[in-house]
């Protein structure tokens, strides 16, 4: 038989997800009110995947002829997704009613770029690796332009397009250059040889020019440029997506293809390319962070940041680098997701508040939301007992293990200068009375949605142990 | 004489650096578009020789893979570059800038 039962139980969070982009096509052609059914939809439709792939996370294995992994951290990142694509469709409900983006095709694009971020996290062939980022980033380009008669998110959403595609055009031809010196485009063949395709140039230089491609998808420092415009531009719980999912989809990828570097003590090839991305991007972005009033660009340079912080663990190269980074996702996923919609709630009609100087006073006038604002900043910025800390935390020692303490301590300082514009924020909520008293409106639904991402860091934060020891089991 | 894999090699990462050279300098966004369209195009280049040179068939499908998905993305690229050029009459990117570049 072609699938057996086994397999295809296994694949039941990728069809979850896939058999749900069809019918929420289905009632998006039939239903007059596909706007307010969509959302709920989406939001069962993702809970059931995500909390399918964290209950079956030990059912490890190799389906389809060896083109999809299952299970193990796979699973873990397949739940990442999915969640956090479950908090995004919940802040957006009410959100792109004001925002001018009303259409419940939104919230099937969303659908298919989670499609595309499993595929990417659960490829074993470079095939679906590539099929996986463009599924991905094409919806993710229609999303930033999801309004089309505001001329800023028309322009984030070409940003986005043409930069997008430039990385793409590298991340092709590296596979094709990878696939002329490993003869097979089999992740596993490339892994168990990979020694051996060391010594052959032009396999450096195809996963040299993957690399690239993917340091643009994670937002790594030379190849940033679009970042900033990009979270600018698009709406608010659509930039929460890029800096998440987008992150995290393009790190599970460079793990998942480039495992073999990540498996050996000291192997790592690509150490110095990694390690200049990530000093270059940590200190970059938390320096230029404290430079911006617009709470959006400050997010997107402190994202740069954390492509920095992840970037370590893949200069460190070793077991308990990748559970790290895996971790760290997990935790930044959140913390972000959390902190984006909290500005969704107070960003006005016209794209207004956005000036970090709006959440002046925000203590005195909404206590629940600035305080749930200050935990996620505390987050950020890493200090503990939150998720944020222990991510870093796992990656430092990771680095130290793997002999570049220099590396570990450079990290240790950027994130002391990005503590100063994280906790800038809460001392404008706490310490200044607040200029102009705009109407902040509330609602349920992304109450539900922010309270759950902290919740979620702050159980991180106190119970690290429980998804690190899930993840190492299964490197 | 025949022609080896390294004539099909250099031409492709050729035209790769002319695709490159073209997002990097030319302004209009439709040019550039046309230079990512050309750096697709050696990559497809690249596989086809390798696929013909190690003689499976691997390369070749990865094309069609390729050839469909740069089909999709002209069809939302150039959406993208409607829509903006609607609100702004121009499609020139030095001229997109509302946004801090």
């Amino acid at each position: 038989m072609f699938i057996n039962f086994q397999e295809f139980f296994n694949l039941i969070p990728i069809i979850i997800v896939a058999t749900g982009i069809v019918l929420s096509l289905l009632i998006e052609m039939y239903s007059k009110k596909s706007e307010t059914i969509l959302p709920w939809f989406s939001v069962l439709m993702f809970l059931a995947a995500g909390l399918h792939s964290l209950y079956y996370t030990k059912d490890v294995s190799i389906i389809l002829q060896g083109m999809l992994a299952t299970g193990g951290n796979v699973n873990v990142f397949h739940a990442i997704f999915t969640l956090g694509a479950a908090v995004v469709t919940l802040l957006s409900i009410d959100y792109i009613k004001k925002y001018g983006a009303y259409f419940g095709e939104y919230y099937i694009i969303i659908q298919t770029s989670v499609l595309g971020m499993m595929l990417m996290a659960a490829a074993k062939d470079l095939f679906v690796i590539f099929l996986g980022l463009e599924i991905m980033s094409v919806s993710f380009y229609i999303l930033a332009g999801m309004n089309r008669k505001k001329a800023g998110a028309n322009e984030a959403s070409l940003k986005y397009f043409l930069l997008g595609a430039f990385a793409t055009g590298f991340i092709v031809y590296g596979i094709a250059l990878i696939y002329g010196s490993a003869q097979t485009t089999s992740i596993d063949f490339i892994t168990s040889n990979f020694a051996e395709l060391t010594k052959n140039l032009l396999f450096i230089s195809g996963v040299l020019l993957f690399l690239i491609g993917f340091s643009f998808k994670i937002a790594a420092f030379p190849f940033h440029m679009w970042v900033p415009d990009v979270y600018e531009g698009s709406p608010t719980t659509v930039a929460a997506l890029f800096s998440t999912g987008g992150k995290a989809a393009a790190f599970s990828a460079i793990l998942a293809t480039l495992f073999a570097l990540f498996n050996g003590p000291n192997g790592n090839l690509f150490t110095p390319y990694f390690a200049v991305i990530s000093v270059l991007s940590m200190f970059y972005g938390s320096i230029v962070a404290i430079a911006q009033t617009n709470i959006k660009r400050m997010l997107a340079y402190s994202s740069i940041a954390h492509a920095g912080y992840l970037a370590i663990g893949l200069a460190a190269g070793n077991h308990d680098a990748v559970a790290g980074v895996i971790f760290y996702l997990a935790a930044y996923t959140f913390m972000n997701l959390g902190a984006f919609g909290i500005i969704s709630l107070l960003e006005g009609k016209d794209e207004t508040n956005l000036d970090i100087n709006s959440y002046a006073g925000l203590g005195n006038r909404k206590p629940l939301l600035a305080g749930l604002l200050a935990v996620l900043m505390f987050a950020l910025a890493g200090l503990p007992p939150f998720g944020g800390f222990f991510g870093k935390y796992y990656i430092f020692v990771a680095a130290i293990k793997s002999h570049l303490t220099w590396l570990a301590i450079l990290g240790v300082l950027s994130s002391a200068i990005s503590v100063y514009f994280y906790l800038r924020i809460v001392v404008l909520m706490y310490f200044k009375p607040s200029e102009n008293d705009f109407a902040i409106e509330t609602n349920n639904n992304a109450m539900i949605a922010i309270v759950f991402s902290v919740l979620l860091i702050i159980l991180l934060g106190i119970f690290p142990g429980t998804l690190i020891d899930l993840v190492t089991k299964f490197i | 004489m025949t022609i080896t894999i390294e004539y099909y090699l250099i031409l492709s990462a050729f035209m790769f650096f002319v695709g490159v050279a073209g997002v990097l300098i030319r302004r209009n966004a439709i040019v550039v578009f046309m230079s990512i369209e050309l750096m697709l195009n050696s990559a497809n280049l690249t596989l086809v020789a390798f696929s013909s040179y190690l003689g499976n068939s691997i390369g070749q499908l990865f094309v069609f893979f390729v050839m469909t998905v740069a089909a999709a993305e002209a069809a939302v690229g150039l959406a993208i570059i409607i829509a903006i050029f609607r609100n702004k009459l121009t499609v020139n990117i030095d001229e997109i800038n509302i946004l801090k570049w």
